[in-house]
């Protein structure tokens, strides 16, 4: 037994699989199954009272579902994860355990539209009061920092336009205010950036994109950096207080550097329950057995199609991170070097009326509201998934009137330029 | 030994021989992590001593509470301690008074006390501090991933479904070991409440 390190190639193959205890099945079987029978009346007790490790009911586990978790967890880097039915389950899930109705999170302003919506108004409706801050500006996330403030949210790769987030000097803001940094790496996924490396004490993904990667399978997965000390203050009472829901137990005393993935299993999927189906959790698991040479093949079509757009004559600019052009290479080459993602925005020089035809003329290229396909996607944010936003915080979030966004899938890079020119010049 | 991060063979080695495990701190209160420790150890075949001195005369699952190290009155493997750090010392001074001595003492979630340690491995105790070994044989028998848990190993052998009573196999391929940053932490400021 020597104590080494695998790659991460290894890691998406085996981490938490190994062949099932009763058949010898080496694919992870689907566990479709509700429930687990026990073995006595103390085991019953001992898996209610959190005190054995093993299986009830499969809203608060499953086996399938286990090695998602453990997969994700070995590949972000953490103590722990926990599986959710979508990538908005998990945000939920998350600052239930973070935050009591009046306290405050601070989140960047370039956000997925639909996590922009559910933070203002959803989250909103529980008390939970979200204030902005602007990623390009560090100095806005200090001054949003108050008594009541419980967490702080952004993206790594920041949905539409591709921009890189300052993780690291996000993150010694948050280390300063006493309080979590949650990153959304969803469409980084820890092949390009691995957040926890950055000061991340939380990482949660839609596992709608591009970790399961095939557009088939809605899921979502929160991580547990177990950096976080939830002990202090009691300003975490999930964590540190006794809980009555388990006759008293602390979280953070009991489970160490992995309570916060405790807490929101046991606390917040048990309660609220959006649980993962088995059968997606398998689909999400075969995903991520190749996301690291589909993640690198995004990235490289990527790069050459926003190439492309960049000296085509109708697009009036691309942002494209990868581009040594952009705004945001820089941060890319610190960030994600292997690659700036594959989701990213151009504007075209006619405006919104190019950007509706553009749409209507690519014959590949899906339009469709989701990223992270195997498929290339296109999208007008303007009036889909940003369009519930005012004018000036669509134009702030980055999907202005004449932007089109592009998911650029895993196809020959030369059928997807072609298929761009003929749209274009159509 | 470094005490910040320890490499998983040398909890491995520990769990694989240990047989006697004295906890000083057990508590009979079923929400105690102590508690939950002791149970899981009995259970997965470890000869278990609970010792607190306000419940001698009683029992924890079967097993008589005995007053302190002193009284055990036979050899013992290792001493798990639950305690806050700052009561560590006093019970590493009375198991130093051992004949024959533990092979290890273990120091619970949360607690530390480097001074303590260094007299214990300056006679030939292995120490370890801010963990819990109910957590550590989870993990490097991967038992553990059924909670989500990133148990850092790796393994391409069919195992046994686990069942009561029954020694898991803790060798399996290991990713490195783990850090401790957030537990540390925790223990400068934490009171014992057993
Ligand atoms: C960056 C990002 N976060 C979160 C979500 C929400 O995920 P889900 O659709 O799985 O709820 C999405 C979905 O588009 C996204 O792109």
């Amino acid at each position: 037994m020597s104590d080494r390190l695998p790659g991460f190639s290894t890691l998406a193959v085996h981490a938490g699989a190994q062949p099932d205890p009763t058949t010898g099945a080496r694919a992870t079987p689907i566990y479709q199954t509700t429930s687990f029978v026990f073995n006595d009346a103390d085991h019953a007790a001992s898996l209610f009272g959190l005190q054995a490790f093993g299986n009830i009911y499969t809203r608060i586990g499953n086996p399938t579902n286990a090695v998602l978790e453990e997969r994700v967890a070995a590949l972000e880097g953490g103590t722990a994860a926990l599986a959710v039915a979508s990538g908005h389950a998990a945000q939920v899930v998350i600052l239930q355990q973070l935050l009591q109705p009046g306290d405050e999170f601070i989140a960047a302003r370039k956000l997925y539209g639909g996590s922009i919506n559910q933070f203002t108004h959803a989250f909103k409706s529980f008390g939970w009061n979200v204030v902005w801050a602007d990623p390009d500006d560090i100095s806005s996330f200090e001054r949003a920092v108050t008594p009541r403030t419980k967490a702080i949210f952004i993206e790594s790769i920041a949905n539409p336009a591709g921009s890189i987030t300052d993780i690291e000097a996000i993150s010694t803001v948050a280390r300063k205010a006493g309080v979590p940094l949650i990153v959304d790496n969803t469409l980084a996924s820890p092949y390009l950036i691995r957040p926890i490396d950055h000061g991340a004490d939380i990482v949660v993904h839609s596992l709608t994109k591009f970790l399961g990667g095939h557009g088939n399978s809605l899921g979502g997965i929160i991580v547990d950096a177990g950096t976080f000390d939830w002990s202090t203050g009691g300003k975490y009472p999930m964590l540190s207080e006794p809980r009555p829901e388990y006759h008293g137990i602390r979280l953070q005393e009991t489970f160490g550097n992995f309570a916060f993935a405790i807490a929101c299993r046991v606390l917040g999927l048990r309660d609220l329950g959006p649980a993962l189906s088995p059968f997606n959790a398998f689909m999400i698991l075969t995903g991520i057995e190749t996301l690291p040479l589909r993640m690198q093949k995004h990235c490289d079509n990527a790069k050459a199609v926003a190439e492309f757009l960049a000296g085509h004559p109708a697009v009036a600019s691309v942002s494209y991170a990868g581009l040594a052009s952009d705004k945001y290479n820089q941060l890319a080459r610190k960030y994600a070097p292997k690659g700036a993602g594959a989701v990213f925005t151009f504007s075209l020089k006619g405006g919104y009326d190019a950007g509706v035809n553009l749409v209507s003329k690519l014959q590949l290229f899906s339009h469709l509201a989701n990223v992270g396909d195997t498929r290339s996607l296109v999208i007008h944010p303007a009036s889909t998934t940003h369009s519930q936003l005012d004018d000036a915080a669509k134009v702030k979030s980055g999907a202005g009137p004449d932007v089109v966004r592009l998911s650029i899938g895993i196809e020959d890079k030369e059928d997807l330029i072609a298929d761009l020119e003929q749209a274009l010049s159509a | 030994m470094n005490h910040d991060a320890y490499p998983d063979n040398y909890i491995r080695g520990i769990l694989n021989s240990v047989k006697s495990i004295a906890m000083v701190g057990a508590s009979p209160q079923n929400v105690r992590p102590s508690y939950f420790a002791f149970k899981y150890l009995a259970q997965r075949g470890y000869d278990m001593i609970p010792i607190n001195p306000g419940h001698v005369g009683k029992d924890l699952l079967g097993k008589p509470f005995v007053a302190s190290l002193s009284d055990i009155g036979r050899p013992i493997d290792m001493i798990d301690i639950f305690r806050n750090s700052s009561h560590i010392m006093p019970v590493v001074e009375e198991a130093l008074t051992l004949d024959p001595l533990p092979k290890v003492i273990w120091m619970q979630l949360g607690a530390r006390d480097d001074a303590a340690a260094a007299k214990a491995e300056s006679v030939g105790i292995k120490v370890v501090m801010n963990r819990c070994p109910k957590i550590e044989y989870g993990r490097l028998s991967s038992e553990i991933s059924w909670m989500g848990v990133n148990s850092r190993t790796l393994s391409s052998k069919r195992a046994p479904a686990p069942t009561q009573g029954m020694r898991l196999s803790l060798n399996r391929m290991s990713v490195g070991g783990g850090d401790t940053a957030a537990s540390d932490r925790a223990a400068k400021n934490k009171t014992e409440q057993s």
